[in-house]
């Protein structure tokens, strides 16, 4: 069953407090990974490789530049969910 | 110019015996033992000939924040724990980033990121592989992250020489120093790596004690009945500085590091040389460092790490060098507690304390190893002390330093 935004948002926040420590409650749709949230490129990918994990998708590394927010991250998973 | 003097100024360790320095001292004067059935599921499943080891006593990433911690081999980890407590304990210096430096020690380094790695990778693919793998499993991870941490810009160097590592590092700490290179520098040794394939590769080459059935008493050094070493994890760190400098900031000061010695045996890859030439010169190269002589060294903290061949190998060493005053000279083999690892701190915490620590787990002393050694504590009188450390490492190193009390 596909998860909602709100979920994947939820399970976002998730993975990104535990690899950077930023509280959940940050982690809002129009974050920027870089400019508000401070996520160097590494933790980016570690993020990513934990997300592919965590909700089955696919994020090729030519995509993970275009996305620029939270909010991209999300509508990305929620719309290439298996 | 004249030579700096270098001074101890903080201790931090974190080790089978203690969460701390203070704690891991008092807990080896109390003749305690680090060793332990270890609990986890891959020894049975791995059938593993030994099936106990030193564990450190308390797991570093419960004690550094997740963020933190994630990012850091467990080898890292302990380093990090340790070097905190030593900083602290020295006043947290306020010393310029280029004039603070690192200087640290691992004999293994990240084996157990490299390991877990590899399983992800065999069972996931090459997608799943973390890209902090490499990062965190170099053995440099201690060093690079200390510095990072502290702001050390002067240098941060790596030490590799096995057993003879921490030891080592603290020589090369000192002679950076001296050469004016550096006011403080972050000295130690981390080792995180009871881990299968280590004990697998070690009970192989018959190194290890089988003693499954009494961890406690299995680190018998200079005991008849030793059969093999007990491996053991955490780190110690030493904050060394120029006498100088420490004054200048009216630090408490806990000794001075007068000597060092640093050797290669080119003789046998995990073998001592029989003779003993290779550890004998490292000695004579501290003692003359330190301008000093056999009859001033008060306290021995002896390599001894309770295997058949090394133990009296050592003694023949010390021989060669000290002559008969070898034999008045209290002595402590330490890794009877703390299984394999931080002989340098427990040197100079005796000197400081003027007493040496009880080797325990001795029945019967083996007289080929005829060591001052005793299950019970030594005194080392009210006089000057001189006391050196020896470590000794597969690949034929040798390294000895010699602390002075103050």
């Amino acid at each position: 069953m596909a998860l909602t935004n709100d979920e994947v948002l939820a399970g976002l926040a998730e993975l990104i407090t535990d690899e950077t420590g930023i509280s959940a409650d940050e982690v809002a749709m129009e974050k920027s990974f870089t400019d508000d949230l401070d996520i160097d490129s590494i933790s980016m990918m570690t993020i990513v490789v934990n997300a592919e994990e965590k909700f089955g998708v696919t994020i090729p590394d030519d995509e993970v530049k275009n996305l620029k927010t939270v909010g991209d991250a999300v509508t990305f998973i929620t719309s290439n969910q298996a | 110019m004249s030579t700096p003097r270098i001074v101890v100024t903080g201790i931090g360790a974190t080790s089978p015996i203690g969460a701390t320095a203070q704690e891991s001292w008092d807990a080896l004067l109390d003749g305690a033992s680090g060793a332990r059935t270890l609990e986890y599921d891959w020894v049975e499943k791995y059938q593993l000939p030994v099936t106990f080891a030193a564990q450190a006593k308390v797991r570093p990433d419960t004690v550094l924040p997740r963020p933190v911690s994630k990012r850091l081999d467990p080898a890292s980890q302990f380093a990090m724990v340790a070097a905190q407590e030593a900083w602290e304990d020295a006043g947290s210096p306020e010393v310029a980033p280029e004039r603070l430096g690192v200087d640290f020690a691992t004999g293994i380094g990240g084996v157990w990121t490299l390991l877990d790695a590899w399983d992800v990778l065999r069972e996931k693919g090459p997608r799943r592989v973390m890209p902090m793998t490499v990062p965190m499993l170099m053995p440099n991870a201690a060093a690079g992250n200390l510095s990072l941490h502290f702001g050390a810009r002067a240098y941060a160097r790596t030490v590799a020489s096995a057993c003879a590592s921490s030891t080592e590092s603290i020589v090369n700490a000192v002679e950076h120093l001296r050469a004016g290179l550096a006011d403080v520098v972050i000295a130690g040794g981390t080792e995180s790596a009871i881990h299968p394939i280590t004990i697998a590769s070690f009970a192989s080459m018959q190194a290890l004690s089988r003693r499954n059935d009494d961890p406690a008493t299995a680190s018998r050094p200079g005991s008849i009945d030793r059969d093999g070493f007990v491996m053991g994890e955490g780190a110690a760190v030493l904050i060394l500085e120029t006498e100088e400098h420490a004054r200048a900031r009216g630090a408490k000061i806990y000794a001075a590091v007068v000597g060092g010695g640093v050797t290669a045996d080119s003789y046998h890859i995990t073998a001592n040389d029989p003779e003993g030439h290779g550890a004998a010169r490292a000695v004579e190269m501290a003692l003359a460092m330190a301008d000093a002589s056999p009859a001033d060294i008060t306290h021995i903290n002896a390599h001894a790490t309770s295997t058949p061949v090394g133990d009296p190998n050592e003694y023949q060493a010390l021989k060669a060098v000290l002559g008969d005053r070898v034999d008045e000279i209290p002595v402590s083999a330490t890794k009877a507690s703390t299984g394999h690892l931080l002989g340098g701190t427990g040197a100079l915490e005796a000197i400081r304390d003027r007493v040496a620590p009880p080797t325990i787990n001795i029945t019967t002393q083996d007289p080929e190893v005829p060591f001052r050694i005793s299950g019970e504590k030594q005194s080392l009188g009210s006089g000057p002390q001189l006391a050196i450390s020896n470590s000794f490492g597969f690949g034929g190193h040798n390294a000895v330093a010699a602390f002075t009390t103050v």
